[in-house]
């Protein structure tokens, strides 16, 4: 018989968010008392899987990286289906389907089927136009848990949403398709991932995700890496538009209670401090690419003199407790000054270590996006100067595209996937 | 745009009767050795007490009727346990963890 009676709070919530532009694991699975600062090791509890590079849109901010992986690079069912068996066993608790875009692989029932004989719990993230209403039914009998649909603006601006994401009548589809998650009983989420193109409308984007029938909606921020960064310029919007959206942000939660979670991801650069970027670099989430490699971040292969090992090769346990790449900057060993002796050190970890690598040449460098960065204040005039000018065109997010010339201002012709 | 929302925040009382919809999972993860809540890109972390409340959730007791429970086998005031309870499950219910 237990003899403390219930008092005070007895369900601590952990995040597990992945979206376009970020992810944050802010989850302290086994330790309820303070961060330990020798890190030991602990399980993963997220596994990011880019089953695809393929992708029918072409979103500019895309946090693939510029050099899309080809098909046949892509790992086979079996391979995925190993990756989830060993995730399970590693102690990894969720596992997000991403891509590129996930349903672009057929075997994608046998993969999640996998999965869930594991006991992991599946969230498909899905630009949603290339579903059918029997595969995603399908696909529910496999057993996913979760869908999260990407939009790219309300739907009475269809034509701004398809503009955005390159693909004619993806509006209305997406629209179809988060009828039918509802009409199955699957929880919804929206994700919309937020720049100068659509921020006049985040008041109007959360009802939208409220009438479409979403649990949670993700206020989403375009974090400048990869694609969004070669968009930096189209897509930054000023500071006066961020501070409007964060105030509608603040006020909607409160008035939305009980009804919708809105989660919101800040852009870093009008921060103050930069954001605990994967909660921990090799701390919380894992993320496979279509080929295989093991990374602990989908951007961590901007950071050139990084190696990176493939399940093909070694056993997943094996890469995260042992691989190079991700004891290279995990806890806080690593750290130079002035991170090494900072009071919040252990909160955000001195923030992204591939923004880091971009912008300061080494990784192990303060973020610039930390005010206590010597980069700082020039790195975040860029964003000042940028959103004050007219938006150049969008450099489109398709195999190659990053050395073309912009694409014109008009929505493309959807390209086969 | 800016219509009304469709769904009403479910408010908590001894009348309703919560329960963990197919995909929030309560399971027990016996390599960290503690129970979890699964829910869409969340994790709960329920304590003791809170796993003992959440098995007791079926859809057809009654926060009242769970109160009961608890009462019979903890040794504090009803009244203490009533509210404990309530603010826990508005907690959960406006987080979506459980439908009331």
């Amino acid at each position: 018989m237990n003899q403390t009676a219930p008092t005070g709070t007895h369900v601590k919530e952990s995040t597990v968010t992945m979206d376009a532009g970020e992810m944050r694991c802010d989850a302290s699975p086994s330790d309820t008392s303070a961060p330990d600062p020798s890190c030991v090791v602990r399980a993963p509890i997220g596994l990011l899987a880019e089953l695809t590079h393929r992708c029918p849109l072409q979103c500019p901010y895309c946090s693939n990286p510029l050099e899309l992986e080809k098909v046949n690079t892509e790992l086979s069912t079996e391979d995925w289906q190993s990756v989830m068996r060993q995730a399970a066993q590693l102690g990894i608790l969720q596992v997000h389907l991403s891509g590129g875009e996930p349903t672009a692989r057929r075997d994608l029932e046998e993969i999640i089927t996998t999965a869930a004989e594991c006991g992991l719990y599946t969230n498909l993230i899905t630009a949603a136009v290339l579903l059918k209403r029997d595969r995603l039914e399908k696909l529910k009998e496999c057993g996913l848990d979760h869908v999260q649909i990407s939009i790219q603006d309300i739907d009475t601006a269809a034509e701004n949403a398809d503009r955005i994401g390159g693909y004619k009548g993806g509006s209305a589809k997406k629209k179809e398709v988060a009828g039918w998650v509802r009409e199955l009983g699957m929880p919804l989420t929206i994700n919309a991932p937020i720049h100068r193109h659509n921020i006049h409308n985040v008041e109007a984007i959360i009802n939208y995700a409220v009438e479409l029938g979403a649990g949670r909606v993700e206020i989403a921020h375009v974090q400048y890496y990869a694609w969004a960064l070669k968009n930096r310029a189209a897509l930054m919007p000023t500071r006066e538009a961020f501070m409007d959206a964060a105030r509608i942000v603040e006020r909607e939660r409160e008035r939305l209670k009980g009804v919708i979670v809105i989660d919101a991801v800040v852009p870093d650069y009008y921060a103050k401090y930069p954001k605990p970027c994967m909660g921990g670099w090799g701390k919380g989430i894992i993320n496979v690419t279509p080929s295989g490699r093991v990374l602990p971040c989908h951007a961590a292969e901007s950071i050139t003199h990084l190696q990176f090992d493939n399940v093909r090769d070694r056993p997943l346990a094996d890469i995260w407790i042992k691989g190079d790449a991700f004891n290279k900057y995990r806890g806080t060993e690593w750290m130079k000054e002035p991170c090494r002796t900072c009071p919040r050190r252990e909160i955000d970890y001195g923030g992204c270590r591939c923004q880091a690598f971009a912008l300061t040449g080494d990784a192990a460098n303060t973020d610039p996006a930390c005010s206590l960065s010597p980069l700082h204040a020039e790195w975040a005039k860029v964003a000042d100067v940028e959103s004050h000018q007219g938006s150049p065109d969008f450099v489109y997010r398709r195999p190659g595209g990053a050395t073309r010339k912009p694409a014109p201002e008009k929505t493309p012709e959807p390209s086969s996937v | 745009m800016g219509e009304t929302p469709l769904r009403q925040r479910a408010i908590i009382t001894v009348a309703s009767k919560p329960v963990m919809p197919p995909y929030i999972k309560l399971r027990h993860d016996a390599g960290r050795n503690r129970w979890l809540i699964l829910a869409p890109e969340r994790l709960f972390d329920p304590d003791e007490i809170a796993v003992e409340i959440l098995k007791l959730c079926d859809g057809e007791r009654s926060v009242g009727e769970i109160v009961e429970v608890l009462a019979k086998e903890y040794n504090a005031p009803r009244e203490e346990i009533e509210a404990d309870i309530i603010a826990m499950m508005q907690d959960l219910a406006d987080k979506g963890v459980v439908k009331a």
